[in-house]
């Protein structure tokens, strides 16, 4: 890997803007196409880049697989926090008009809460898919 | 002009399917794929689903390609060749189609307003979406907020699908140390108890 020069500067160039725009898509789901799902996917293909250029063994020194698996578990926990809260806060599960004074600041509260769950779900389990299958070493025949 | 463009995107979705079906490297498979997959990203903005269409061309073309790639660095990047040419596959697929043809062909016509799918709870979530939920997506407010459950489910279901590839190819650090733990409490399977059989190092 030493030799690709313009590869590695070109993936150092390039995954700082990956994972902003995974943040702008994140946060602009309310208004233009994208959400949790994809910011998630853009957001984890940052690392993978980082990977391929850099190998394995630094990507894991930077993102260790078990911090991958952590958020894998913790956005689901996030997501369904949400309802409980709301449930214990008087709503039905999952109804946002309750997190806040009036129903459209708790629909934005819900959405937003809901959507980091989303986030750190996909991001965690692409990068830990991706550490699985790039973890095996091939074998011999 | 949005006619043009179609056809020449389905006529390239077609000659990429072919592509895929003639290449015996699968390098140039997972390639070709992840250009199907772009085309079909295209398609989908042509459609107005640009929601769609991110999904498919980040996940699509971009992380699963990865993942391919990454397989074929285990497997090997050659396809055997048939031994010979078989009929029943062709058979299959060739049925299968013509009754996804026919299927089509009841229909309703594309984007009429009076479609079944525009007249159940489409026009109440266009009407209220906006004052209810405050989002001007319809989209996220639909996914995050109408159909909350389901979008809870398919994060359990991506989930889920992480502890599937782990428990089945994961390696790793923490899977060693849990099978030489294994050993020290004695659970062994027996042909490695056996000593002198298995010396290859």
């Amino acid at each position: 890997m030493d030799d690709r020069v313009i590869l590695r500067v070109g993936a150092k160039i390039l995954i700082p803007f990956i994972l902003l725009f995974a943040l702008y898509v994140q946060f602009h789901g309310d208004f233009g196409p994208g959400g949790g799902f994809q910011a998630g996917v853009i957001f984890a293909a940052g690392f993978i880049l980082y990977a391929l250029v850099f190998g394995l063994g630094a990507a894991k020194a930077v993102l260790p697989p078990i911090v991958a698996h952590t958020c894998a578990a913790i956005g689901v926990m996030v997501y369904a926090g949400t309802g409980v809260v709301t449930l214990l806060l008087g709503g039905n599960f999952l109804d946002y008009n309750v997190l806040a004074h009036n129903a459209e600041h708790g629909q934005e509260w819900g959405i937003f809460s809901v959507e980091t769950g989303v986030l750190i779900t996909v991001f965690g389990v692409m990068v830990a898919i991706f550490y699985a299958f790039a973890g095996r070493r091939r074998s011999e025949p | 002009m949005s006619v043009v463009v179609d056809v020449a995107l389905l006529a390239f979705l077609a000659v990429t399917a072919f592509a895929v079906m003639k290449q015996r490297n699968l390098f140039a498979v997972a390639m070709l794929s992840g250009i199907y997959s772009l085309l079909c990203a295209a398609l989908y903005t042509m459609l107005d689903a640009v929601d769609v269409a991110f999904t498919e061309a980040a996940v699509g073309a971009g992380i699963s390609t990865v993942l391919v790639l990454g397989t074929l660095a285990l497997v090997g990047h050659e396809e055997k060749k048939p031994a010979r040419p078989k009929v029943l596959p062709l058979f299959v697929v060739l049925v299968t189609g013509a009754v996804m043809v026919y299927g089509t062909l009841d229909m309703p016509p594309f984007g009429r307003a009076d479609n079944p799918a525009h007249q159940h709870v489409a026009p109440r979530y266009i009407e209220k979406s906006g004052e209810e939920t405050g989002v001007p997506n319809i989209v996220t407010s639909v996914l995050a907020s109408y159909r909350g459950y389901d979008t809870m489910g398919e994060t359990n279901v991506i989930f889920t699908a992480l502890v599937g590839v782990l428990l089945l190819i994961a390696t790793g650090e923490r899977r060693r140390r849990l099978w030489s733990a294994d050993e020290r409490n004695g659970v062994v399977t027996e042909e490695s108890s056996e000593p002198g059989e298995d010396g290859d190092g």
